[in-house]
């Protein structure tokens, strides 16, 4: 080869950088290692990390089995190592899967349209803002604080410098739900997006119809999002929603230490075209067979650069075929009871404590250990190979000394009983000392 | 040897059109705790009604039904992957088993720092290694994906430039550069100046200096750019752009050209994105995930997404107190299971095998560059690197276009390259066969190409009207775009 390419040295491949760019010694880097040395660093890394924990967190990342046939169809090299689909006639096979997927995500939700996917909840919401602002024309956006507050973080990140102010409206103190005497004040004819969650941080279904009516009477759009998709099975779809972009990781998605996940947005037919992201459409090929292939691509960065939708290009194709797989082994019947499930687990452990918020909530909810408790609480917690709640105060300085607690159908019974006993009894003993 | 032959391929309708009600492929535990009425627990209106649609076929039904349609895909498992800029070498198996320990995959982003050392230990091992590669000062791994680096990357330099008192107003892209490039700038809320590139295609160091002035915040310049060519003048636009108090960003996409051979941060650059799905293997699984590290100079490491890593004596813990960070780009911190197979790929071909991996994948695209000269017009003639831009002039003169050239070599068993890219190659043909491709493989696809020049001289419409042998024929992608069907609905 090197013969055929005029020279004597794979160096020589290089003569033509300037001597004043070239690393003139090795990488810093050790030496190669054999593939069993590789398992055997992970498995040390592995080892590091928490094992054998019973898990009571969820806030937006939730524990659910992954059905086998998951693993099984997205091991398969022609969907794990394919390219974007652009060559339609050698992709059908992705082709179809991302059509049934963007199917599946309208049937779920109630929307009309919805992409091949982005890259999480979080980026996805962020985009769901600016489209709105492409479509209402306006550029000023309200955010429920009972949104992710990591969603709102990287909204803000992506705001900031697009000219959109971002603006947060409250929740009511007692039902964990929106306040929405609070967004009817805030609300403006300036205002492009309401963006709410449902259910929302604290596990609880949300009023989305009634923030849709104030939203829309304003003429903004309404956005929302989700983090728990397994709650779809059960509740109300958001489908009085302009835009729901929302995260699918509870859809066999494993919690990987905070990705990849699966992003998505999904919209009204009338707002396809300021949609981010690809999109499949349904055609035929010559012979005049239905064939699949990426549609509607002037939207895109590839072709409109600057003016594009979006930059977005690489998205989390093979995690949207996941979310495929498991949504089609649940399926009518399956996500329904998958769902019930989830409520009837969170609804036991609740029953033996006592929520904060009266809003009726799905797999999580919120109870009060009183402040400082709840560290002193998660710490004897781990000593019990339990992983408590997310301690709120994190996110919210009003509501240090709350927990937020997940249950979902992996979460066992002898677990609950154990976390609600160490609770209560942490409880008791503040009362004690008090 | 004759590389394809027809074989048995099976059609197959949407799940939907195969859903019998009542048909299952789940099962779930008893429920131990008692059942839970849904329209008390949450209310009858917040309750809804069955997914109307929704699949219902049995476990058998539902692995055949991806399982048939994997055998219409294409895919690297099945040969050369030769799209330029896209970087489609082999992905190793290991990366995906070790993706897979438990203890890492089911590891929740919350839990304690206590339990998650040794996912921060992988993350901080990266973060080495990458800065190392790079000759940068800092890694963030946050960033989602290329295009999601990027957009870091110029926030960083937004930002930096605003605590300097001025964020300016313009960001300068070659006309030879990715679409996302452009889409970036105009998110961070930038106005775009396109520049021309020189005759011999690179960045005409002349004409910059003139353009640079207090309004340009950077330059986003893809080194090897998207010809493949070395940037040969790249410490002298560094220095042009510094001087204006400027910055330098690089699209790290061409990276598999000079790991271990040359680092951005040894020529100037001052912020750079990685592509871990294409330089450093992970699979692109159709379309993502990836994942888009930011490198950057110290001067702009204060500015970097939170948290960041940092180490407090023997532990890893997570920094969210960083006054002048830009904020969160994704929730939590970044796509972790990439991470790990980037690390894998890392940590089995260590120094010597990354120089070793980078210099393969140029002698590749050399080799490819002599065996098809003769063939197809270079419009560019100075040396390449991992990958080479032929035009389709000559081809052209007798009505045949790089897409149907593209098309004719699925006949032959290969993946398109990438077609009309770089847009400065009227009718580009964009080749980079990576240093995964053996001998026999590359020799296969030069002699299709060949093959195809040849018959574009004997019978143009053959090539016109391909593919032949595949199952879909040539799709009608004007009527999709025309009255767009994006779902299916019953009839």
């Amino acid at each position: 080869m090197l013969n055929a390419c005029g020279v004597s040295s794979l160096e020589e491949l290089f003569a033509h950088l300037p001597e004043a760019v070239r690393l003139g010694r090795p990488l810093d880097l050790e030496p190669g290692i054999s593939e069993y040395e590789i398992v055997q660093y992970f498995r040390d890394r592995a080892a590091e990390n928490g094992n054998g924990y019973a898990l009571f967190l969820g806030a937006g990342v939730y524990n659910h089995y992954r059905p086998v046939l998951v693993d099984a169809v997205v091991s398969h090299g022609e969907f794990l190592t394919s390219y974007t689909p652009y060559q339609a006639e050698l992709s059908q096979g992705t082709l179809t899967s991302i059509f049934e997927f963007q199917t599946m995500i309208c049937q779920l939700t109630g929307m009309d349209v919805a992409n091949a996917s982005m890259y999480d909840g979080s980026t996805a919401v962020a985009e769901a803002a600016m489209m709105a602002a492409r479509a209402t024309g306006r550029s000023r956006v309200l955010v429920a604080r009972t949104v992710h507050p990591e969603y709102r973080e990287v909204l803000r990140t992506y705001a900031r410098n697009q000219g959109m102010p971002v603006e947060e409206f409250g929740y009511d103190a007692k039902t964990g739900m929106l306040d929405l005497d609070n967004l009817e004040r805030k609300m403006d004819d300036l205002t492009a997006a309401v963006i709410v969650q449902t259910p929302n941080f604290f596990g609880i279904a949300d009023q989305v119809k009634e923030a849709a009516r104030i939203a829309h009477g304003r003429g903004a759009l309404l956005v929302a999002t989700f983090t728990e998709a397994v709650s779809l099975g059960i509740l109300e779809p958001p489908a009085c929603a302009d835009i729901v972009a929302a995260e699918l990781q509870s859809f066999a998605i494993s919690p990987s230490y905070g990705g990849p996940y699966a992003g998505i947005i999904a919209t009204r037919e009338k707002y396809v075209r300021q949609m981010p992201g690809r999109l499949v459409g349904q055609s035929v090929d010559s012979r005049g067979n239905r064939a699949f292939c990426l549609t509607l691509a002037t939207r895109e960065q590839h072709i409109r650069r600057e003016k594009a939708t979006s930059n977005i290009c690489t998205n989390e194709a093979l995690i949207a075929l996941m979310a495929t797989v498991f949504m089609t082994v649940y399926g009518k019947q399956g996500l329904r009871e998958l769902a019930g499930q989830n409520l009837a687990k969170a609804h036991y452990l609740a029953g033996k404590l006592t929520p904060r918020f009266s809003g009726s909530f799905f797999n999580e909810f919120v109870v009060n250990v009183e402040s400082q408790a709840v560290d002193e609480l998660n710490r004897s917690l781990l000593k019990k190979k339990i992983v408590g709640g997310l301690s709120l105060g994190r996110f919210y300085p009003e509501l240090a000394g709350s927990v937020l607690l997940c249950a979902t159908e992996m979460t066992r019974r002898a677990d609950m009983d154990e976390l609600a006993n160490a609770i209560v009894s942490a409880a008791a003993a503040k009362e004690v000392t008090a | 040897m004759n590389r394809v032959r027809q074989h048995l391929s099976q059609n197959e309708r949407l799940l939907f059109e195969q859903s019998s009600p009542g048909k299952r492929a789940y099962q779930l535990p008893e429920l131990d705790v008692p059942a839970v009425d849904a329209a008390e627990a949450l209310g009858a209106a917040n309750v809804r009604a069955e997914i109307e649609g929704f699949p219902e076929v049995s476990e058998v039904e539902a692995l055949r039904h991806f399982t048939r349609l994997s055998t219409w895909n294409y895919a690297i498992d099945h040969g050369m992957y030769p799209l330029g800029s896209c970087t489609m070498k082999y992905n190793p198996r290991i990366n995906e088993l070790v993706a897979r320990t438990e203890a890492l995959a089911w590891a929740h982003p919350y839990q304690p720092e206590a339990l998650s050392q040794g996912a921060m230990k992988v993350m901080a091992h990266l973060e080495a290694a990458l800065a190392e590669i790079t000759g940068m000062d800092a890694v963030t791994l946050q960033p989602a994906a290329g295009a999601h680096g990027e957009l870091t990357g110029i926030l960083l330099i937004r930002a930096f430039l605003e605590k300097c008192g001025n964020p300016r107003k313009k960001i300068l892209i070659p006309d030879s550069a990715h679409g996302t490039n452009p889409a970036t700038a105009a998110i961070a809320g930038y106005a775009v100046e396109n520049i021309p590139s020189s005759a011999t295609g690179v960045l005409d160091v002349g004409a910059l200096e003139q353009i640079v002035d207090q309004d340009v915040a950077a330059l986003m310049v893809t080194n090897p750019n998207t010809l493949g060519v070395f940037e040969e003048n790249i410490t002298q636009a560094a220095a042009i752009l510094h001087k204006k108090g400027a910055m330098l960003y690089m699209d790290g996409a061409n990276m598999n050209a000079l790991v271990g051979i040359a680092r951005p941060g040894d020529f100037g650059v001052d912020v750079m994105h990685l592509n871990l799905h294409k330089t450093f293997s992970t699979p692109h699984g159709g379309g993502g995930p990836g994942a888009g590290p930011v490198a950057v100079k110290k001067v702009l490491e204060p500015f970097l997404p939170v948290p960041r890593l940092k180490r407090t004596g023997r532990k890893w813990a997570f920094d969210y107190n960083r006054k002048r960070s830009i904020g969160r780009v994704k929730a939590y911190y970044g796509n972790f299971g990439v991470m790990v197979r980037a690390l894998a790929y890392i940590l089995a071909h260590g120094g010597p095998g990354l120089r070793n991996a980078t210099m393969d994948a140029v002698l590749n695209a050399v080799y490819i560059r002599k065996g098809l000269e003769a063939y197809y017009d270079l419009p560019y003639t100075q040396p390449n690197m991992h990958e080479v831009v032929f035009s389709d002039e000559r081809q052209a003169k007798l009505g045949v276009r790089t897409g149907d050239i593209a098309k004719r070599l699925i006949d032959y068993g290969f993946h398109p390259y990438t077609v009309s890219f770089p847009m400065i190659v009227h009718g580009a043909l964009m080749i980079e066969p990576t240093e995964t491709e053996s001998k026999d493989e590359i020799d296969q696809f030069i002699e299709a190409m060949i093959s195809i020049a040849k018959e574009i001289e004997t019978d143009p419409q053959l090539v016109k009207t391909a593919p032949h042998a595949t199952r879909t024929s040539r799709v009608d992608e004007v009527a999709a775009a025309r009255k767009p069907v994006l779902r299916w609905k019953a009839a």
